[in-house]
């Protein structure tokens, strides 16, 4: 546990070190793909809870994503300028769930809260990871795999077919998200900064939760159902009810991700919502070693950023397939815990 | 007094009738031994017990209580901890670990309360701790509290499942087989222990194929051949009877086919 929370101090100090180092070299545009490999790191941490410790896969984490970031999209780009006057959007009016801007031709444009956006984007996230979490969870292996592979497509059909998700345009003209006064989340050049220290603080947090939380009575469930699920179900852990939390928890991580990402870029398109999203996600979770929660958010920032910053070209989504298989054949521990000596012994055994 | 009592079980699995009308009951701060040949339906009536498997019909009534088709972690809950035929001890976990998570139906801290390690957790994370740490001593494993548990000798690994199951406080024990693959010496240690842990007022029910153990630490033996009761008697009598003999030895029609 001291060494956890020793970790994460260090963790704090190689953020800003990061910060600092780009600064001096003055490459501080880097900060913008950091920032946006940090909220996908998020999603690889909930999803070091739920297959790393849990051992549940998920192919359909994307899904989740894209549930958080279109639902904060859609209700604060929704103009509800032509309805004012009636009595339900008055009704939000009064409560301040609304939002008047001008858009950039100067038209007014009456919509939710960037608030009302990320609370409802984690309430949808989660009733659905409750609704298809029943059923599905209770497959196993390949099949739960299948299972949530078939729900990411559904949900990357849904926003790929709908005009109010923007079909093959997604959502645009996202507005930023006034966490506190004169805190945002934005893309705004001059808050590229904050913004970075902003992402940099939910990781911070989400390290602190998850750490707690492996160490806890319920990490100790989640492990035991990983390792044996009918001897944790015999020491009376209930195990439906766990892997339906810890799937929720890590749908709600997942759309949280997504919903800040979607304000951090002012738009969310429906690549966020493919399969090859979720499957870069699980990519870099196994990169990580599975149950590491260092290992999975030390991966998420460097193959993000990698691939943010455009060094996989064209081959962006074959780099992540490979990762996977490469991953799976040669180092099923994780990149981080191959040991050189070991495997020099092994050949020079072999020899 | 029965703290078990099994009223015409039936279990089938496809046309097999696993188990046929069993009815016995288990008396409180008893020993009783299930024996049978392979196929009897041993652990398939331990699976009823515990919840594993819903019995096609029949009453299980525990501690005063109907407990048949309940789940598995709510029997557990009632009072009920298992072992099982092969080992399930939790892999990448210390021994400690995998003792404390039998402490799990005795504390409540919940997802909240672990994320941001409330005080009440923390509090319970220490008394899990201690709880653990003190039925390893009783057990006199102390010493392997933090190797992980998968890498241990079979015997001990045997000891660590018992050490998880008795974590539980359990009213009464399952035991699945806790001999077997054992040596000699280790089941006779391993008959001692429960003899230990039925006189600290542990019921215990346990299935073995080894019989000098059973007829050594046995109140009661109760023999199942092809899914029926064909016993229930006190050991010596057990081996007496032409019935058991016959299921055991064959008949000598049996030996000529």
């Amino acid at each position: 546990m001291r060494k956890g929370y020793l970790q994460i101090g260090i963790l704090c100090l190689v953020l800003v070190l990061i910060d600092l180092v780009s600064a001096s070299f003055g490459k501080t545009y880097y900060l913008t793909q950091l920032t946006m490999s940090l909220y996908y790191s998020l999603v690889v941490l909930g999803l070091v809870l739920l297959m790393g410790y849990a051992g549940q896969i998920s192919l359909g984490h994307a899904g989740f994503f894209a549930i958080g970031g279109y639902t904060t999209a859609v209700l604060s780009t929704y103009n509800l300028m032509k309805y004012k006057d009636a009595a339900v959007v008055k009704m939000f009016s009064k409560a301040g769930l609304l939002n008047l801007r001008e858009d950039l031709y100067g038209a007014e444009i009456l919509s939710f809260h960037p608030w009302v956006g990320i609370v409802l984007s984690l309430a949808i996230a989660a009733a659905v990871a409750y609704i298809i979490g029943i059923p599905v969870l209770k497959l196993k292996g390949h099949y739960l795999a299948m299972a949530t592979l078939g729900f990411g497509i559904i949900v990357y059909r849904i926003v790929l077919g709908t005009p109010l998700f923007g079909e093959a345009d997604g959502v645009s003209d996202v507005p930023p998200f006034n966490i506190l006064p004169g805190l945002s989340i934005s893309g705004e050049m001059d808050e590229r900064r904050i913004n970075y220290y902003i992402a940099s603080f939910f990781v911070v947090v989400m390290v602190y939760i998850l750490i707690n939380l492996i160490n806890s009575r319920v990490g100790r469930a989640l492990k035991a159902i990983h390792g044996a699920e009918d001897a944790a179900e015999s020491a009376g852990v209930d195990t439906a009810n766990y892997k339906l939390k810890v799937f929720i928890l890590s749908a709600i991580v997942a759309a949280l991700a997504g919903a800040f990402l979607t304000h951090f870029n002012g738009g969310i398109g429906p690549s966020e919502a493919s399969v090859m999203k979720s499957v870069r996600y699980v990519a870099i979770v196994a990169a990580g070693g599975m149950a590491s929660v260092w290992g999975g958010l030390t991966m998420a920032m460097l193959l993000n950023f990698l691939s943010l910053r455009g060094y996989f070209g064209s081959y962006d989504d074959a780099v992540f397939g490979a990762v996977l298989i490469v991953i799976m054949l040669f180092a099923p521990e994780g990149i981080l815990r191959i040991n050189p000596l070991k495997i020099l012994r092994m050949s020079i055994k072999k020899s | 007094m029965a703290l078990l009592t099994v009223e015409g079980l039936n279990m089938s699995f496809g046309g097999l009738r696993a188990v046929k009308d069993v009815s016995f009951t288990v008396a409180e701060g008893s020993i009783k031994a299930l024996i049978g040949p392979n196929g009897a339906g041993k652990t398939t009536l331990f699976n009823l017990i515990s919840g594993y498997l819903k019995p096609k019909s029949g009453v299980i009534v525990f501690d005063g209580r109907e407990i048949q088709g309940m789940p598995p972690h709510q029997i557990a809950s009632f009072g009920i901890a298992r072992t099982f035929q092969h080992i399930r001890l939790f892999p990448g976990m210390t021994v400690l670990e995998n003792v404390m998570v039998g402490l799990h139906t005795h504390t409540r801290s919940g997802f909240i309360s672990g994320m941001l390690r409330l005080p009440a957790s923390r509090r319970e994370e220490r008394f899990i701790r201690e709880q653990a740490m003190e039925v390893l001593e009783m057990i006199g494993i102390e010493e392997l509290a933090n190797k992980e548990a998968t890498s241990l000798a079979y015997g001990q690994q045997r000891i660590v499942e018992l050490a998880r199951a008795l974590a539980q406080k359990p009213k009464l024990l399952l035991l699945d087989e806790p001999a077997a693959g054992l040596n000699i010496r280790e089941t006779a240690a391993i008959g001692r222990f429960i003899e230990q842990i039925r006189d600290q007022g542990i019921t215990v029910f346990i299935v073995e194929h080894d019989m000098s153990l059973v007829m050594e630490i046995s109140d009661e033996v109760m023999v199942l051949s092809y899914g029926e009761k064909i016993a229930e008697d006190k050991p010596l009598a057990i081996q007496k009877n032409e019935e058991v003999i016959k299921v055991y030895l064959g008949e000598e029609e049996d030996v000529e086919n």
